[in-house]
């Protein structure tokens, strides 16, 4: 399957997230190219702790998204709480404290959307555990729009229901476990 | 491509309610503004974006409703209550030395934060000297701001809000539950001007001591936010504050150098001394 490269990563993770991402981003290498977008479910009071827990353990760059950033290949954007983030088309990153969307402020949906209009077929879109049906849209717009959908396996992941509704509104998504999209992810942004 | 097409309908609809209404949302960040107008295509039961358009130029009924989308704006009382208690300890103590105040609370909408900021005045003994000036460009949601009536569903959150932000009085002092719903008291709004007003559009606005305008400039594209932080900017006193969202700065703005960073984890800015 011959593609066009990739400009960007957009990763939506909900229930079991941490434990998810801490197996996918720090197994990026520190050459790899492209920026990472991603959508995490946590409470309000808990969401400071993930940038320096993955700052740690990672090789690229990780940071909380500002609002009108310009987005950087090699660097690691969470969404802040309570905000949601999106991608303008001309490659600046957007927050909005528009309502929740699927009761989820971030919402993956949000974040997929705005990605899938930003970068078209140059877009991987990746759907992780979860135990609602945020991204589930959001994928099917990322796929639409030509681009790589991806969805970890859901027998396997911690929780099943995000990743199932996922495959419900995108059958023809790669489905794949955590470790193979781990040892996958990298060739997508080293080539 | 529809992509494209749509690009272009949203293009064109802004252009239309400029030209037809005045209403300026040509420099919205875009991303929110399509995720807005695509919600209002669906809701309002239109199959494309033209046929929005083209309802809304023909029949002005329909413009009030189409503007609930596009300034949709959710907040809560005491929203991020580490703000309010910067303002309290350490903008307020400024504040009190002087006779007379005004305070510009900018894209108020509902008007969680005016009552918000009604009670800290009135809890620390300022509320009587001072003059609230409450701007929004959505008439419908100044006239909410006016009545001051919220779901009580709201109001434990609200309350919560108001403790952590050190609250000296329960917030339950100023407001009558009836029917599932909760009424602010109007002495709270005895000193609060509500007023059209956009920061898009509209020019500098008194001489303020404080400008509050929180995720509000998220919406607008880089030379938007300029011009209303321009605005800020001529619209404050010699030494006066401005208080921005928890995600927003002025790091990026062409007028950076006219403020220094007051209390920078609040992202409360001083106007420097011109």
């Amino acid at each position: 399957m011959s593609r066009a490269p990739l400009k960007a990563v957009a990763i939506g993770a909900s229930a079991g997230a941490v434990q998810a991402l801490l197996t996918l981003l720090p197994a990026l290498p520190a050459t790899f190219r492209l920026p990472v977008l991603v959508v995490v479910h946590v409470p309000p009071d808990r969401a400071n702790v993930l940038v320096p827990l993955f700052q740690s353990k990672c090789r690229l760059t990780v940071k909380e998204a500002d609002d009108k950033e310009p987005v950087v290949p090699g660097v690691i954007y969470f969404a802040p709480s309570d905000y949601h983030l999106l991608v303008e088309t001309g490659g600046d990153l957007a927050l909005s404290t528009d309502e929740h969307v699927n009761y989820s402020r971030p919402s993956i949906d949000v974040l997929f959307e705005s990605a899938a209009d930003a970068y078209g077929p140059a877009l991987a879109g990746i759907i992780l555990t979860g135990a609602n049906h945020d991204g589930a849209a959001g994928l099917k717009a990322v796929m639409d729009a030509g681009g790589l959908g991806i969805v970890e396996e859901p027998e396997g992941a911690y929780a099943s229901a995000m990743p199932h509704a996922a495959l419900q509104a995108c059958p023809t998504a790669a489905t794949m476990t955590l470790d193979a999209i781990a040892s996958y992810l990298p060739s997508l942004g080293t080539a | 491509m529809p992509d494209a097409i749509e690009d272009l309908e949203i293009q064109l609809l802004l252009e239309a309610l400029f030209q037809r209404y005045h209403y300026d949302f040509r420099h919205y960040a875009r991303a929110s503004i399509k995720r807005r107008l695509v919600q209002a295509r669906d809701q309002l039961g239109f199959p494309t974006i033209s046929a929005l358009q083209d309802r809304v130029l023909h029949d002005p009924a329909m413009l009030p409703r189409l503007l609930d989308y596009l300034t949709v704006q959710v907040s809560e009382m005491f929203r991020d209550p580490s703000y309010f208690r910067a303002l309290r300890e350490k903008v307020l103590p400024h504040l009190r030395t002087y006779p007379s105040l005004k305070i510009w609370i900018a894209g108020c909408s509902n008007g969680e934060e005016v009552y918000s900021l009604a009670i800290l005045f009135r809890e620390e003994g300022l509320y009587d000297r001072t003059i609230f000036y409450a701007t929004d460009i959505n008439p419908e949601a100044l006239a909410a701001a006016e009545a001051g009536v919220y779901s009580l569903d709201r109001i434990r959150k609200f309350t919560e809000n108001h403790q952590k932000s050190g609250g000296k009085s329960s917030l339950s002092d100023y407001y009558t539950a009836a029917y599932g719903r909760a009424a602010f008291d109007k002495s709270l709004r005895e000193n609060v001007v509500f007023s059209d007003h956009s920061l898009v559009t509209d020019a500098v606005f008194g001489e303020m001591h404080l400008i509050s305008c929180r995720n509000v400039m998220i919406y607008f594209d880089r030379p938007l936010q300029d011009r209303a932080i321009g605005l800020f900017r001529e619209s404050l006193a010699r030494k006066g504050f401005l208080g921005l969202g928890s995600k927003e700065s002025l790091r990026f703005s062409a007028h950076a150098a006219a403020f220094s960073d007051f209390v920078p984890e609040e992202k409360i800015y001083q106007r420097r001394e011109p």
